[in-house]
């Protein structure tokens, strides 16, 4: 199997999962031929490609022409993380001025070439299987390309955070300490990683498929949390999901 | 049987972890982790929660520092469920070979001792035996629940979330356990009156250093009352079968659905959801594994149909799937209730969902 590791607008700490799968990482490339990988290796041979994992959201035009030579290479296109799944943390610019943002960060913001928005990457092509988080989960990563090997459907289950929380013992914080938690209406795949050390879910994997946000709204309110914080932990990893979207104009449309 | 009632010392409570650990038995009970009573496997008394009361209300649950006493909580969110249905079970395991195939099954759990079974537990593990020990006999439950060993606890104390008296399952233990304590605390000291419930329990109290009880003999039944006393909670169980399923297209559904997350959380929690889903994994080696985990009629997957997509679409839908199962068509499937009013369903629903509350107004919808 030939596998390509392709990275967009992102932090890279989706593809240092992949490093970051010491015991595995070794037995994975004995089992793969890694042949595009420039984060961690000089080998970088052309396509085609059995299975392509991106990493990254389109923010340019050159992004936007290069991930659709990266889907015709490719059998199988896995996004990996919450930038190439979901737009990442950059789709604040979505809400935004980028020239104001380009302004304030660059020396010269006329050197910067970018677009008005960030996108996932099935905005721009068909994908095969989104790998959701802020880094994914190893497992996931994982299980994915172990799937591909064997032919088998990778076992990513849609739920809540509370299923696996529950499943793995661990004390609801909501419930037991009145702290604001994502959880209920966050997709799993983590298991129950920030609850598991006694803080909230903020939602790093984004909303799941069945989120309903104004009861959530609600129970935050209920714990002492304003709109103001709502609306921030809404505008994070997953701003441009359409779920915290019509949160955060619902929530707005409140105040006015 | 005839059954006299003795006294264990507090002092000797480890005799009895030890005792049970002499027969090769892990002692699975209560104690305090993250703010709230957990059943985990225990060392010895030590381990038990000392002077912690809890206080429940839907939505909410808080520990607090109270007297001495070791058993004087309400349940929390887990159930001995997880002990015999546990959440995440290796089914099997399979290498290939030259020739095929072998297949590899789990080892056989060590036998269990549960230690500080109420009566609402006793009454859940009733409902899963005729789940899982029904015509198909499910032989990972099976296993778990031949060995067993239960030290039940009689409770002296409810919290506002209980309602098992309405469901006919508490708060008075009185049968499914081989030996029940109940706490006493007074001026004469700190122990716990002893009834034995079966043969294995007598054989148990016989290794143990009890005396005989005197003035205590009645202290269950005192334990009881107290507790009931506390429970002001009832569900609206007359005739509640036909009412529910006269109620399926009642508006109150979709009000219960704009405040359910649909997170689950009241499935999960509830000591007599069984439902499961099976994974198959494979290392990148080939071995296989399947795996079965504990799954929700509130996941999206979980009605999901190839072609149609999920056949419960709305949260309002599931929610009726969930409540009209637990609290109706269960009597058509298994003969009794689903509901032991243990309330946690309540107290553990992020949203604060009161499944009595929402019955009582889907009942005078009918």
């Amino acid at each position: 199997m030939r596998l390509a590791v392709h990275k967009f607008a992102s932090c890279d700490g989706c593809q240092l999962s992949i490093l970051d799968c010491e015991d595995e990482l070794l037995a994975v490339a004995g089992a793969v031929d890694i042949a595009y990988f420039p984060e961690a290796s000089r080998r970088m041979e052309p396509g085609p490609y059995d299975v392509s994992l991106v990493e990254g959201s389109i923010t340019t035009a050159h992004d936007a022409e290069r991930i659709q030579q990266i889907r015709r290479e490719s059998k199988v296109v896995v996004t990996i993380g919450a930038c190439a799944t979901a737009g990442g943390i950059q789709a604040l610019r979505n809400y935004a001025d980028v020239e104001q943002f380009t302004r304030a960060v660059y020396a010269k913001p006329e050197f910067i070439s970018t677009l008005e928005t960030s996108t996932p990457i099935a905005a721009h092509i068909p994908v095969d299987y989104e790998l959701r988080g802020c880094p994914v989960d190893k497992r996931q990563l994982l299980d994915v390309l172990v799937a591909s090997l064997h032919g088998r459907r990778p076992a990513i289950p849609n739920e809540s955070v509370c299923a696996e929380c529950k499943r793995a013992g661990h004390v609801c914080v909501i419930v037991a300490h009145g702290t604001p938690c994502l959880g209920p209406v966050t997709h799993s795949g983590c298991g129950g990683l920030c609850p598991g050390y006694h803080r909230g879910c903020f939602g790093c994997f984004g909303p799941s498929s069945l989120a309903r946000m104004e009861p959530m709204t609600e129970v935050w309110r209920s714990l002492g949390a304003d709109d103001k914080t709502i609306d921030r932990a809404l505008s994070t990893f997953h701003v441009a999901s359409e779920a915290n979207a019509a949160e955060r104009a619902r929530l707005e449309a409140d105040d006015e | 049987m005839h059954n006299p009632r003795t006294i264990l010392s507090h002092s000797d409570l480890g005799t009895l972890f030890a005792t049970l650990h002499a027969e090769g038995r892990h002692t699975i009970g209560p104690t305090v982790r993250d703010g709230a009573i957990v059943y985990d496997r225990l060392i010895g008394p030590d381990d038990l929660p000392t002077g912690v009361v809890d206080e429940q209300a839907p939505g909410r649950y808080r520990l607090r520092h109270e007297g001495t006493r070791r058993f004087s909580w309400s349940v929390g969110p887990q159930s001995f469920k997880r002990w015999l249905h546990p959440p995440e079970l290796r089914l099997f395991r399979a290498t290939r070979t030259e020739r095929g195939f072998a297949v590899e099954k789990p080892e056989a759990p060590p036998p269990l001792a549960l230690i500080g079974a109420r009566a609402c537990e006793l009454a859940a593990m009733a409902i899963q035996d005729r789940v899982f020990l029904g015509d198909v006999v499910d032989p990972h439950y099976a296993s778990r629940r031949r060995d067993l060993f239960i030290v039940a606890v009689q409770c002296d104390r409810a919290a506002s979330t209980c309602f098992c008296p309405s469901m006919g399952s508490g708060p008075r233990v009185s049968r499914g356990y081989d030996l029940s304590l109940t706490e006493v605390v007074d001026e004469a000291g700190h122990r716990f009156v002893v009834e034995i419930g079966s043969e294995a329990g007598r054989a148990l109290a016989a290794k143990l250093p009890l005396h005989a009880a005197t003035t205590d003999a009645d202290a269950p039944e005192r334990a009881s009352a107290e507790a009931e006393a506390q429970i002001a909670r009832r569900m609206p169980t007359d005739g509640l079968r036909e009412k529910l399923l006269g109620a399926v297209a009642s508006s109150n559904w979709d009000d219960v659905a704009s405040r359910c997350i649909g997170c689950a959380n009241c499935t999960l929690v509830c000591p007599t959801c069984f439902c499961t889903t099976v994974d198959d994994v494979t290392t990148l080696d080939g071995t296989h594994e399947r795996v079965r985990r504990w799954d929700s009629c509130f996941h999206p997957d979980f009605s999901y149909l190839h072609g149609a997509g999920p056949v419960r679409s709305s949260v309002g839908a599931r929610y009726r799937q969930w409540l009209t199962h637990k609290l109706a068509t269960w009597h058509d499937q298994f003969g009794t209730s689903g509901c032991v009013g243990c309330g946690r369903c309540v107290a553990w629903c992020p949203a604060g969902i009161d499944i009595v509350a929402e019955a009582e107004r889907l009942a005078e919808d009918a």
